[in-house]
């Protein structure tokens, strides 16, 4: 098994530090060491391993993972160190002072040949048809340090694949037992589902008896895998590497704007990896970011539709324009509404915004999940802490939210704040299992009120704390009482002390992608969404421009006028009169801004199917049928009337600091539980719905659900 | 692929040892209570005829919150739990080098001569048979343990008769099936004989 190793000595990614060494503590002295002739000194607490890296001298690894405890079981980082008898293992080796460290001596080199040809006895030759291929650390390392050739003439071991669910594919014969999965699955996803079983030469990685693996990170062991052991089960034997352009973007499927790279084979998507971004998704993704990219391809809409006799037919697009033209004829400004949906792009929605403006319309709103979000203060919706900001915190209050589902990277950076900073959390709203410990509260909002009074025990808990913060979802806010709901939590936020001069504790977990940037856009209509869609069946709202809603109930715009602009034919469509096929995440640059704030741009990697075209193409031709012309030729010159607007964009992957002030509205909050936004975290978008992948991890979890309930 | 028999009913500790789970638990500090995982499997493993079933596992993990798979880390790497379900006496045969030159191989011999095999429970469930590394009593080799019991000095007839007589139902004495006390000469002391006759002859 694997010797762990100072754990606590886990090296810190936080305050923008170099990622390879440990936080720095003033009152220990840098120890200062020798590497290879270069004298150099560290952080405290860095291992020999860290340091070579300072030095600039390359050690291979399989085992060591920066964000992962150390286990020190590969020993392939084996370096000389001076008066040692033997190599020492530089990974579980903390750095002292005075160290005479060697890397590139003939005893090392030795030392890596033999690690490797060990490593190879079991390691079967099968490369060629082996996923990894061409990105796999053990067939770089053997190349760069083997010995090339292999003594071993015997029978090498065969280990039975192992089942872990519909995501990650398993060649366990491959797997050389560096146990990052294992820790990964301990620390990160905190679900423990991996281990060894055996010993020796016998230890197997597996799940509990096999059991598909429950976590919505568990993508990551995919990437966290040096070898072909555990590689993409969607992906299998789909490209090679270097078959495939690889654009680096920004992903939409909740509001973290984890950062993607998308590797494209021609038009098509083949994967989504994740990107670095210690501020925002370290280095993982949920696996919806991952393996939703399959959707893409399903249920789009590849050409206009109109809608005749009832039934929507194939158009084009003039047709379309025309038939929008005729739907709007004789309608006035307030008789137009917009609402925009979870996945937008700032680009296209201000040129919708812009072109509904053109036609009088005064009432766009894009709080699809009804959130009561209030525009006048940027910080009112804003996650004022910053992701990272997490680690800072010493207590969290959850306030009807589901971090686990409503933005999978939050939770894992809360039980990391957990396990090394002794965050301590409390939840208000339904009980959910987050992979830490909470301290459940209730499931009732009135509870806000009591701590307001200084009636609960939380207030005291608010008030010992030196850094508390508060997460308010949209589960709160979506209530008939939300603005209430945001109003107490803001004067919380002020009672306790989670508003100084550094620090910012009040933290609103937007649900969507496109949500902060609509905010800032000013998209919002008194009585929001619930308001637009009771006019249209009262019939004061004649017609309805749906850029990519699908999350709300279409039959009230039954007999509305319903133009739909989207990339997939899914709730949204059912009542449309026209639909208009707009280009998917992947096929469109933009900009998008996080639950944070942070402005990222997102980069176009394929094209959209057929005739459909990025959004604001669509607005700037739609304007000109209209007689609404919209003043920008390009995408430049919309980029640059979008700055004009609102300056901050121009200032790119940077988190903000929001203006504290005055929001929400006084008033009381009723008893009762907090309904979650998010019943099911793998359908939450069109493009998941129309993914076979995440249709098959639903289910799973909806039979596992069943299973669990009937087993009490 | 693992194999953890499923015993077909709920796993709960018996009331006599719930006390002694209890105790166990108490011996480890504060927040270290996962530690009980090894004598809680062993105590489990003792109430339920010799062997670990799932439902067990599952019951110790629930009880000392800790994750499942992590409980069946620990059951599977050590070889003294059994997964499945063995026989009534369980036979561990010593190989290791003095048990082998002290006639192991006999020992071995007169096992299979009664239908025991290497690794398996014999059909009317009385035997399962394990060879093992070394037990700790070279000087008394070859010998056996049998549950708790080691029987030592044994020669192909003495592991026989031993077998025969627990086929029986009896319980045959355990220790040395030669004429000697636990470790001493063989046929009497060799040294201080006088010393001894004189504690006779007190007696």
């Amino acid at each position: 098994m694997c010797i762990m190793v100072a754990r606590s000595r886990l090296p810190s990614k936080f305050d923008g530090e170099s990622p390879s060494v440990g936080r720095c503590n003033r009152e220990e002295p840098m120890p200062k060491l020798t590497i290879d002739g270069k004298e150099i000194e560290v952080a405290p607490g860095s291992t020999v391993l860290q340091a070579c890296e300072e030095a600039g001298a390359e050690i291979p690894r399989f085992c060591y993972h920066e964000r992962l405890s150390i286990a020190g079981n590969c020993r392939m980082c084996l370096v000389e160190m001076e008066r040692s008898p033997k190599p020492i293992a530089s990974c579980a080796m903390p750095a002292g002072d005075g160290m005479v460290i060697h890397t590139n001596t003939p005893q090392v080199k030795k030392a890596r040949e033999g690690v490797l040809e060990f490593l190879l006895i079991n390691h079967p030759l099968d490369c060629p048809i082996c996923d990894q291929g061409g990105e796999c650390d053990l067939q770089d390392e053997t190349m760069a340090y083997g010995r090339g050739k292999n003594r071993f003439d015997e029978n090498k071991r065969a280990v039975t694949e192992k089942n872990m669910g519909p995501l990650v594919k398993t060649i366990m014969t491959r797997c050389i037992h560096c146990t990052r999965c294992i820790r990964f699955s301990e620390e990160v996803a905190g679900t423990t589902e991996l281990g060894a079983i055996y010993r020796g030469e016998n230890m197997q990685i597996t799940t509990f008896l096999e059991q598909a693996m429950e976590s919505e990170l568990q993508g990551n062991v995919i990437d966290l895998c040096p070898v072909g052991a555990l590689t993409s089960k969607p992906y299998a034997f789909n490209a090679r590497p270097w078959e495939l352009a690889k654009t680096e973007s920004i992903d939409v499927m909740d509001a973290v704007g984890s950062n993607i790279r998308i590797d494209t084979r021609g038009r098509q998507v083949m994967r989504i990896l994740p990107r670095n971004h210690d501020d925002v998704n370290e280095e993982w993704i949920s696996d919806k970011t991952r393996f939703a990219y399959d959707g893409l391809l399903k249920s789009r809409l590849d050409r206009p539709y109109v809608k005749k006799d009832g039934t929507l037919v194939e158009a084009s697009w003039v047709e379309a324009f025309a038939a929008i033209n005729t739907g709007l004829a004789g309608l006035d400004g307030t008789q137009i509404a917009g609402l925009v949906g979870d996945l937008n792009e700032l680009e296209g929605m201000y040129a919708f915004r812009e072109l509904l403006k053109g036609l009088g319309a005064t009432r766009i709103e894009a709080r699809q999940s009804g959130a009561a979000y209030d525009v006048s203060n940027r910080a009112s919706y804003l996650f004022n802490s910053g992701i990272a900001g997490i680690e800072e915190a010493d207590f969290c209050l959850l306030v009807g939210t589901n971090p686990r589902h409503e933005a999978t990277i939050v939770n894992a950076r809360i039980l990391k704040s957990t396990r090394h900073r002794g965050l301590k959390v409390s939840n208000i709203g339904p009980a959910h299992d987050l992979t830490y410990p909470v301290e459940q509260a209730g499931d009732d909002a009135a509870i806000l009120a009591d701590i307001l009074a200084g009636k609960h025990s939380l207030a005291d808990r608010l008030q010992a704390a030196k850094r508390p913060m508060i997460i308010v979802g949209e589960g709160a806010l979506a209530r008939q009482d939300g603005a209430h709901i945001l109003k107490a939590v803001h004067d919380i936020a002020e009672t306790f002390g989670l508003i100084t001069e550094d620090w910012n504790g009040f933290n609103v977990l937007p649900t969507a992608a496109s949500r902060v940037g609509a905010l800032d856009l000013g998209l919002v209509a008194p009585g929001g969404v619930r308001g637009i869609l009771d006019d249209a069946k009262a019939g004061t709202v004649k017609a309805a421009f749906l850029l990519g809603v699908d999350e709300i109930d279409s039959s009230a715009l039954q007999d509305c006028f319903t133009v739909y602009i989207g990339s997939h034919g899914d709730h949204g469509v059912r009542h449309a009169d026209v639909v208009l096929p707009a280009a998917a995440y992947t096929e469109k640059s933009g900009l998008y801004i996080n639950m944070e704030g942070r402005v990222q741009m997102g980069e176009r990697a394929n094209f959209p199917p057929g005739d459909a075209r990025e959004d604001w193409t669509i607005f700037r031709a739609l304007s000109d049928v209209l007689g609404k012309t919209l003043p920008f030729d390009s995408f430049d010159a919309l980029r640059a009337a979008l700055y004009k607007e609102l300056p901050h964009l121009m200032d790119i992957d940077s988190l903000p600091k929001a203006a504290w002030g005055d929001f929400g509205e006084p008033g009381d909050i009723a008893r009762g539980p907090i309904a979650l936004p998010i019943h099911d975290f793998y359908q939450t978008n069109p493009i998941a719905r129309a993914s076979d992948t995440m249709a098959e991890c639903s289910a799973l979890k909806r039979s596992k659900g069943e299973a669990t309930g009937t087993h009490g | 692929m693992l194999e953890v028999t499923k015993s077909g009913g709920p796993f709960r500790f018996s009331d006599e040892n719930q006390d002694e789970v209890k105790a166990i638990i108490a011996k480890y500090p504060e927040g270290r209570q996962r530690s009980a995982v090894m004598p809680l499997l062993y105590l489990a493993q003792r109430q339920n005829e010799g062997w670990v079933s799932r439902e067990a596992i599952e019951h110790i993990a629930e009880l000392l919150s800790v994750p499942k798979i992590q409980v069946i880390e620990v059951a599977t790497f050590y070889t003294m739990y059994n997964l499945k379900p063995i026989g009534r006496h369980h036979v561990q045969l010593c190989g290791t080098t003095p048990c082998w030159l002290r006639g192991s191989d006999e020992v071995m011999r007169a096992c299979t001569d009664m239908g025991l095999e290497k690794g398996k429970s014999t059909e009317d469930g009385l035997f399962h048979l394990t060879e093992v590394e070394c037990l700790g009593a070279c000087c008394n080799a070859p010998m056996v343990q049998i549950n708790d019991d080691f029987y030592e000095d044994l020669t192909y007839e003495s592991t026989k008769a031993i077998l025969e007589a627990l086929k029986r139902g009896e319980t045959p004495k355990p220790g040395p099936q030669k004429d000697r006390q636990f470790s001493a000469p063989e046929g009497g002391p060799t040294v201080l004989r006088d010393m001894m006759s004189a504690d006779a002859a007190k007696e």
